[in-house]
């Protein structure tokens, strides 16, 4: 049972951060904008978090530091996903060359930044946000030790945010006006809608959830930042179109790719698994492999927003 | 809409000229960046990220050459896959099978003669191929989207590598793939006579080869026509009686090919450079996208671009002399990249000046290649 447990513990670890991100990115692609840039983005937003933490943990309350963190990741992922705003809506660039460019950026400069500030390219920082048991939840039979052990008090804000962003999308005018952009703006453009601010409120909050996502996916993963988030930004790319685009599928679909992750990662501290002996290899290529065979069954069924990555002229026929 | 206005030349200079103002800013910030960070190094700096490829003279601009070589493979390989509208992303899986495939040949195959390094090769672009090719039949007859398609094969691809790496061609000892045996190295064709002393070899003068010839498939043939007419307008292919899910498919292959090959090049040198089988995206891989993007995904401008992002990547190297990160280069080219995806502003501003003096009887502007 245990390690049943640990497996659970372990899958909200790797799922969370990617139903974060893929959520930033709904946001982003419904309102018709395509942004590549969330490994950037999530690099940019993690690394100016981890480095208030690596500075200021000692100095005050671990909550306190904890949500500092948060607010600065979420910030600077904003301020980052601002540039890609201008470049694919003001000026209509090409979505996917600024993404690129700020993937690279992104990287590049917060090891450039790293090494001026401190020597080093890694950033560490004490894990001092694990909660080992929350008071009353943690001490239920069976689902206590499944979600509310060993867990991280941003596995919940994960989940406010899915639900949340599910209400959001669907059952308000904001929504409403949103998802008609990534549809037809020229439409929404007509009925008053303004196409050009919808579409940097779906960006920015894509910058939000991406340096949100960063940070949490670095806080469990590592202790020596090192400017790289191990292509989940990627991912997150990938949940959100195996999601289809809905976010009660994107946290399936998350929930999927981190269990297979888990598996992966776990597998030789599970009696069972350990025992088949199928290589190593095998396990690791697990949860890509699983992920193209479920693209292949449901992609054709669902083509995404259809103005997503198109930049929106306003006098185009 | 243009008819009307008078002559206006379908081709000019404005891509250039976009991608050298884009080049232009990109140096400018990086050398506001080293001035900021450390003023009294900034001078010796920026001296050495504008001159620092010719660290050496011509062994410094020899080595340019060999960086680049991978650069342009990957370059090419992209940027067709782009001129068939397919974002190939697949580069890190397709670097490294293929330049697994290419060791394994040439490590483990006793072949005699030049077949000692060009089956190797061959090896690498049919590796390549093979693993942009699922991606290829995934997109066109499933429609499963491209890029996740090759994102996902990225790491297969990659676990796939190191596997094979550590079964097969492992070098316990030293934790990399073991060496290349000497005469299934790729020979220097004259290039060690013209760079003394560096690691440039015949695989610069491939990869410049495989530019042409990409160039004159792409510009000069119906197959090429076919390849384009697909990312143009998919629909209109079809009815016009291309096949273009056949398309789909070869332009992956093709793509990943040229990528695959640039995985060979790499590794089969002589200059020390071994798979570590660590669980790493090849980040050579991903190169290739930057490249085709500044280049307007043009093959000749494609060579251009990656010798000079190589240039800069030496460059870079030297500056830790100065204690400056070598990530400069990186933020320089991504602000280069950037400002070029501007291109289309700077374009159409050049365009509607040109609308505006043509009719007045002046002649538009220079005819002349397309860059």
């Amino acid at each position: 049972m245990s390690s049943f447990y640990f497996l659970c513990q372990q899958t909200m670890i790797f799922f969370v951060p990617l139903m974060i991100v893929a959520l930033g990115e709904l946001f982003s692609e419904r309102s018709g904008v395509l942004n590549i840039a969330l490994e950037g983005i999530m690099v940019f937003g993690g690394f100016w978090g981890i480095l208030f933490v690596s500075k200021f943990q000692a100095s005050m309350p671990v909550w306190l530091c904890l949500a500092a963190a948060i607010v600065i990741s979420m910030a600077m992922g904003m301020l980052l996903s601002l540039l890609h705003a201008f470049a694919s809506i003001n000026l209509k660039a090409d979505q996917t060359i600024s993404s690129t460019a700020l993937n690279t950026f992104s990287t590049a400069f917060c090891i450039f930044f790293a090494r001026v500030v401190q020597e080093v390219e890694q950033v560490s920082f004490k894990n001092t946000f694990r909660i080992d048991k929350i008071p009353l939840l943690g001490d239920i039979p069976v689902i206590g030790p499944m979600l509310f052990q060993n867990a991280y008090i941003t596995t919940y804000l994960g989940v406010a945010i899915l639900l949340v962003s599910s209400y959001v999308l669907y059952k308000t005018r904001f929504g409403l006006r949103l998802r008609s952009c990534g549809e037809n703006p020229q439409a929404a453009d007509s009925v008053g809608i303004d196409v050009y601010r919808m579409r940097y409120t779906g960006v920015l909050l894509s910058g939000a959830l991406g340096g949100l996502g960063g940070l949490v996916y670095i806080i469990p993963s590592t202790t020596m930042f090192n400017s790289t988030v191990a292509g989940y930004g990627f991912l997150a790319l990938t949940v959100l179109v195996f999601g289809q685009w809905k976010p009660s599928r994107i946290f399936f679909a998350a929930l999927f790719f981190g269990l297979t992750k888990t598996i992966a990662a776990a597998y030789s501290g599970i009696p069972f698994l350990l025992g088949l002996g199928i290589p190593d290899t095998i396990y690791k290529m697990l949860p890509y492999i699983a992920t193209l065979l479920v693209l292949t069954i449901t992609s054709s069924r669902s083509p995404g927003p259809a103005a997503a990555g198109v930049p929106y002229d306003k006098g185009a026929r | 809409m243009k008819r009307l206005h008078g002559p206006v030349p379908r081709r000019n200079y404005t891509g250039l000229l976009a991608s050298l103002v884009a080049i232009v800013i990109g140096l400018l910030l990086g050398f506001l960046v080293l001035a900021l960070c450390n003023p009294p190094q900034a001078a010796n700096g920026i001296k050495t990220l504008m001159l620092g490829g010719f660290t050496g003279g011509m062994k410094g601009l020899g080595n340019v050459l060999y960086y680049a070589t991978p650069i342009i493979m990957t370059g090419l390989g992209v940027g067709l896959a782009f001129q068939t509208s397919l974002f190939n992303i697949g580069g890190p899986g397709q670097f490294i099978v293929g330049a697994v495939c290419s060791l394994f040949v040439a490590i483990r195959f006793n072949l005699p003669g030049p077949l000692g390094w060009i089956v190797p090769l061959l090896a690498g672009m049919l590796g390549g191929a093979l693993w942009a090719l699922l991606p290829g039949l995934l997109r066109a007859h499933l429609g499963v989207n491209i890029v996740i398609a090759t994102i996902m094969m990225n790491y297969i691809g990659m676990y796939l590598a190191n596997h094979i790496v550590k079964q097969a061609i492992y070098d316990p000892l030293k934790g990399q793939s073991q060496v290349v045996p000497a005469g299934h190295t790729l020979p220097y064709a004259g290039m060690d006579k013209l760079f003394p002393g560096s690691m440039a070899n015949i695989g610069f003068l491939i990869a410049v080869v495989m530019a042409v010839i990409v160039y004159i498939v792409l510009n000069k043939t119906t197959f090429g026509f076919e390849l384009k007419a697909c990312g143009k307008n998919r629909d209109a292919s079809r009815y016009a009686g291309i096949n273009e899910k056949r398309n789909i498919v070869l332009s992956m292959m093709i793509s990943g090919a040229l990528i695959g090959l640039g995985g060979a090049l790499m590794y089969l040198s002589s200059a020390g450079k071994y798979i570590k089988p660590v669980d790493v995206l090849a980040a050579e891989g991903f190169n290739g996208i930057p490249v085709a993007l500044l280049a307007s995904n043009h093959p000749v401008g494609i060579i251009f671009t990656a010798v000079f992002i190589a240039y800069m990547q030496v460059s870079g190297f030297y500056m830790q002399t100065y204690r400056f990160s070598p990530e400069i280069v990186n933020i320089i080219i991504s602000v280069i990249i950037y400002f070029s995806a501007f291109a289309l502003v700077i374009r159409n501003a050049v365009r509607s000046f040109q609308l505006r003096s043509a009719p007045q009887g002046k002649p538009a502007a220079k005819g002349g290649k397309k860059v």
